[in-house]
């Protein structure tokens, strides 16, 4: 069975075809543009599940392309961008991308973020126990469990739990988190976010120095996967 | 004296100039007149002009030598308070004072000229030679991994079906190696040419730096047993571009790698006393020899008769990147045997104990 549409916009051929062999040899259906115009066109015509973006386009930037398109389409949008470009793909999570990826990257990474991105589509606001590996997060009796063990949380720490369970795999900027958590005014106060990242890796994680939930995302955010 | 520096005082500065030391010079000779007989005023006056030369443009110079000789005529050329000149030698001396003022003024201006002609090219001579290094060492290193990609995907394509899976593999694995090294060497070509622009700016941010190195040495090293971090659990919270310290760590530990044997290992620890976080990176090679210590930050430097492998720009761009931070970075030949580089970097540090939950 054919898997979801996933459309590539990106203007560099080589780029399209590696990602059109290693996605169509994963049962994605494939579906190209080669500059902005045409990939909000296709987008349109297709609703992909997933949608692959490069930022530096010849006809127009990516952050437009990613305003334009945000304005109808909510499923998932994956930014490609080089590396040095932190503000960039800050910027671009802030207009509503959900994921980013760096060039040159890893063949698995791709495939994983896209399968985040996929899963992220299905998934079902309604749901209020959240299961990942040994944890598991009741957002309705507020309670976090290891192994079967309850974890005292503080009211933020389950507050910033909560938020990165319910944005499962897509990255967080700073900003947004710090939003979320402490309110309009906060958004410089980066020092509590990672202080309270902090404690809540020491509590859900195995080991907290090397997390495999709580993921940081370097200049950019975090990620919960 | 270094003239260029002088030469730089602003144009409208240079003017003011000119008239403030003309009027205390041509006033301090009035004052005095008495003393002084008013051909030497003119000698103190031409003085004065030559030094103006030396240190200004030719055009406040100039004004400098006109200005001094009405000033002359006029005050001290009796009659006094007039421009008339009486006597025919010192209208003679009036029109040879305004001529060597001039040519003073001119001549120096051509010296000045030619220095900074000289300098130019000395200058040029030397990014030629800077050049030429570089593309000695890079079109190595670039070479090197660029080879093995096409003659490996060559390979790969003509007998395809003659060579064992396992030889295909090995081709593919080098293929990927290769990539690994041409993107690192871009990166770091990349990195210098933003240190060189000047215009890197440190983004800082909070940073727990325990983790942050954790994955930076996971990420780059996978799980290279030779690396040892050390986690320094009492580490607070600190204030640093974490971009900066990535290139800083990943081209000290790809340094240690490369030029120490296989079975050592390399030691990481960090430290933080005083807003001061301080980063120890030790490996147990052979160490450097002494005389060639103080050399090892600068660009395309490399120790003489060492193994291939090396740009010569992973440590300068470390050096770069500790400038760019305001930190400093120390080197020295640890006993028995290694090499321990310490950087200092100032950052702004929080504890978590000191912050009220919620």
């Amino acid at each position: 069975m054919s898997k979801a549409d996933i459309l590539i916009i990106d203007d560099e051929p080589q780029i399209r075809k590696l990602l059109e062999i290693t996605l169509e040899s994963n049962d994605y259906k494939v579906i190209q543009a080669e500059n902005g115009k045409q990939g909000i066109l296709l987008a349109a015509n297709h609703t992909p599940e997933v949608i692959i973006l490069d930022l530096g386009l010849p006809d127009k930037s990516g952050h437009e392309v990613l305003k334009e398109l945000r304005t109808w389409y909510n499923k998932s949008i994956i930014i490609l961008s080089v590396l040095n470009q932190e503000e960039d793909i800050v910027k671009a999570l802030d207009n509503g991308a959900t994921d980013y990826l760096t060039k040159p990257f890893r063949n698995a990474e791709l495939m994983a973020r896209i399968r985040a991105s996929v899963r992220r589509n299905t998934i079902d606001n309604k749901e209020t126990i959240y299961h990942y590996g040994t944890i598991c997060i009741d957002l309705i009796s507020h309670t976090v469990k290891k192994n079967n063990e309850i974890i005292k949380l503080t009211a933020t720490e389950f507050n910033l739990l909560s938020l990165f369970v319910k944005n499962e795999g897509r990255v967080l900027t700073h900003q947004y988190i710090l939003k979320e958590i402490w309110g309009v005014g906060a958004q410089t106060e980066t020092q509590y976010l990672r202080v309270f990242v902090g404690t809540l890796r020491k509590k859900i994680e195995d080991n907290p120095n090397a997390p495999e939930h709580i993921i940081t995302e370097s200049g950019v955010g975090y990620r919960f996967q | 004296m270094n003239l260029s520096k002088i030469y730089t005082i602003k144009k409208e500065k240079q003017y003011l100039w000119v008239l403030l030391t003309l009027v205390v010079f041509v006033l301090g000779c009035f004052f005095f007149k008495e003393f002084i007989n008013y051909k030497i005023v003119a000698l103190i006056l031409l003085l004065v002009v030559s030094i103006h030369a030396m240190f200004f443009d030719i055009k406040p110079t100039i004004l400098s030598a006109v200005i001094s000789a009405l000033s002359w005529n006029f005050l001290f050329i009796p009659p006094v308070f007039t421009f008339h000149i009486s006597n025919p030698e010192d209208f003679l001396m009036f029109i040879m004072y305004f001529a060597v003022a001039l040519i003073n003024a001119v001549l120096l201006f051509k010296v000045k000229k030619f220095e900074e002609k000289a300098r130019e090219k000395e200058e040029k001579e030397k990014t030629l030679q800077l050049y030429n290094t570089l593309l000695n060492s890079l079109s190595h290193e670039l070479r090197t991994p660029i080879s093995t990609i096409i003659g490996s995907t060559d390979i790969l394509n003509e007998y395809h079906d003659k060579i064992s899976l396992e030889n295909k593999n090995l081709l593919l694995q080098e293929i990927q190696i290769a990539g690994i090294k041409l993107n690192h060497h871009v990166e770091n070509l990349l990195n210098m040419s933003r240190l060189e622009s000047e215009l890197l700016i440190p983004k800082l941010e909070w940073c727990d730096l325990n983790e942050e190195l954790f994955r930076i040495i996971k990420n780059n090293f996978q799980n290279n047993p030779r690396i040892e971090f050390h986690i320094n659990d009492s580490l607070p919270i600190c204030k640093i571009d974490i971009g900066f310290l990535e290139q800083i760590v990943i081209n000290i530990i790809k340094n240690a790698l490369i030029y120490t044997p296989e079975n050592k290992k390399i030691h990481i620890d960090i430290n933080q006393t005083n807003n001061i976080l301080q980063l120890s990176f030790q490996d147990f090679g052979n160490g450097i020899p002494e005389e060639h210590l103080p050399n090892i930050f600068d660009k395309f430097f490399r120790v003489p008769q060492t193994i291939t492998g090396g740009t010569g720009l992973g440590l300068s761009i470390v050096k770069g990147f500790v400038d760019a931070l305001n930190g400093k970075i120390e080197v020295k030949n640890t006993t028995p045997n290694g090499l321990k580089f310490d950087i200092f970097v100032p950052v702004e540090t929080t504890f978590i104990n000191n912050l009220k939950n919620e």
